[in-house]
């Protein structure tokens, strides 16, 4: 056992109380909603924070619930591993950048065309192409 | 020595990418509670940031802000803001010990003397008591006053250093004091918490690394940035509270359902930090998640504002008019709970008195 989420919890609860009262799901899901229609309108891309956002226990699920799964799924690993997927609605992407225990260590929503760490970075590229024509100098190239 | 390369190069020489760079910034622009929008100014200027020194001088304390720090939930990013600097010296993490370690902080501050930041934690004995907290038979007074004479500012890691904290609770035993009382020509920069939440303190770190300067400050020494609202302000049970919906014990149905613990002696409305967005152990919980109220361990003497099970407007804490201003900032029902504390409180006081 190495990871928090692997000790077992119970949660007990007498009760539940109504979603609405602790929900940051449901503004935020307006708040990409006003971002969605920014970026058709004006091209005006948004990224949120989620982190920086109070959520209760369970918003976080409700909110990732609500955006489901979409068309695209990318995984990167650069620095650790970070998830890149598409949500059902199109142009809402959610970034989770993981730690090396496996946990999440910060979440974005980006609304947008194409999420830019997804975009080849020119200095790489510049990188890349050195690299190659090193790698054919030998053969006379 | 390696504090003249620049923080892009430390990086590079790690193998980072551009695309890994980014990400680092995206996720350091988080921990700075700066807005996504600032990604590309933070890539700009952590490229160009010279890699500080970096004094760390452990006092009176327990280590515990230490481990919160080492325990941080981002290892990836953490780590690469700590190989970003030059930690010259810290006794309890460096491989070093004895002589050796003591040359070596000296060799430090002699390289960076005006440059380096210094990071303390814990607080400071003074008076007849000041031998009372001692490293290598120099008392922690005397060294404050050492190092802090070379430092380019002074980052305090927990309420000890920045106001005294627990070992200055009363009777204050061994006259102890936060680093604020001693140091008066210096910018210092508060990072209070029992312990301070790991984020903010690598936030804070990684502010001075990115920009090179002070962040906007309260009126208590704190970053605007992780103390600029109360806890109260951005907790999750805020709408219970609005509601007049309260636990009333910690097992009773109100508690179940996650109702608002300030009948309980939360005290998140005069306290400010980081707790209620960022929470602890990999963002999985924080205390008022986990069912008990905010002890407000980042405001000065906290531990001598009266028990943490009473209510606000029960307590000692802060003065009549905090406590109205919180509660007036909430429904009625927030008021009808204060005038019920208060009752509470009259009923205690004449049992004792009896």
């Amino acid at each position: 056992m190495n990871r928090l989420s692997d000790i077992g919890v119970k949660v007990e609860s007498g009760g539940v109380a109504e979603p609405e009262l602790r929900g940051n799901a449901l503004p935020l899901l307006h708040e990409i909603r006003h971002a969605l229609a920014r970026l058709v309108d004006e091209g005006e891309p948004t990224v949120i924070d989620v982190q920086s956002i109070p959520m209760g226990p369970g918003d976080v699920k409700r909110l990732m619930d609500a955006l489901g799964e979409g068309e695209v799924k990318a995984e990167l690993d650069a620095l650790g591993k970070t998830i890149i997927r598409e949500s059902r609605y199109s142009g809402v992407w959610i970034i989770e950048h993981m730690n090396t225990s496996g946990g999440i260590a910060s979440r974005f929503v980006e609304i947008t065309w194409v999420p830019s760490i997804l975009q080849a970075q020119a200095e790489d590229v510049r990188k890349g192409l050195k690299e190659l024509a090193d790698a054919l100098a030998p053969a006379g190239s | 020595m390696a504090a003249s390369k620049t923080v892009g190069d430390v990086l590079r020489a790690h193998g980072v990418s551009r695309r890994g760079f980014m990400k680092f910034c995206a996720a350091t622009a988080s921990m700075m509670a700066l807005p996504p929008s600032m990604v590309g100014a933070v890539a700009a200027a952590i490229e160009k940031a010279r890699r500080p020194s970096v004094i760390w001088l452990p006092f009176q304390e327990c280590t515990g802000c230490l481990e919160s720090l080492t325990r941080s939930h981002t290892p990836t990013v953490e780590g690469l803001i700590f190989d970003s600097i030059s930690l010259d010296y810290n006794h309890t993490l460096q491989a070093a010990s004895g002589q050796r370690a003591e040359d070596a902080l000296d060799k430090a501050v002699e390289e960076n003397w005006g440059n380096y930041l210094l990071l303390v934690d814990g607080s400071i004995p003074t008076g007849e008591f000041e031998a009372y907290s001692c490293t290598n038979g120099h008392t922690h007074l005397e060294m404050l006053k050492k190092y802090g004479a070379g430092a380019a500012a002074i980052v305090t890691i927990g309420t000890c250093a920045a106001y005294g904290g627990l070992p200055k609770a009363n009777p204050n035993p061994t006259q102890a004091v936060g680093v604020q009382d001693i140091i008066k020509d210096k910018p210092i920069i508060n990072v209070p918490g029992c312990p301070p939440v790991p984020v903010v303190m690598t936030g804070v770190l990684a502010h001075y690394l990115t920009f090179g300067t002070i962040p906007e400050l309260d009126k208590y020494g704190r970053p605007m940035a992780f103390f600029g609202q109360n806890i109260h302000d951005r907790c999750y049970r805020r709408p219970f509270y609005e509601r007049g919906l309260f636990a009333k014990t910690f097992d009773d149905e109100g508690a179940k359902k996650g109702y608002c613990l300030y009948e309980l002696g939360c005290k998140g409305p005069v306290t400010y930090n980081a707790c209620a967005t960022v929470k602890w152990n990999e963002g999985v919980s924080w205390p008022v998640q986990s069912g008990h109220g905010c002890i407000g361990c980042s405001e000065p003497d906290f531990w001598d504002k009266g028990s943490f099970y009473r209510p606000l407007s029960a307590a000692y804490w802060g003065d009549l008019k905090t406590v109205g201003v919180s509660a007036a900032a909430g429904a009625a029902a927030g008021l009808a709970a204060a005038v019920l504390a208060r009752g509470k409180q009259k009923k205690s006081q004449q049992e004792e008195k009896a």
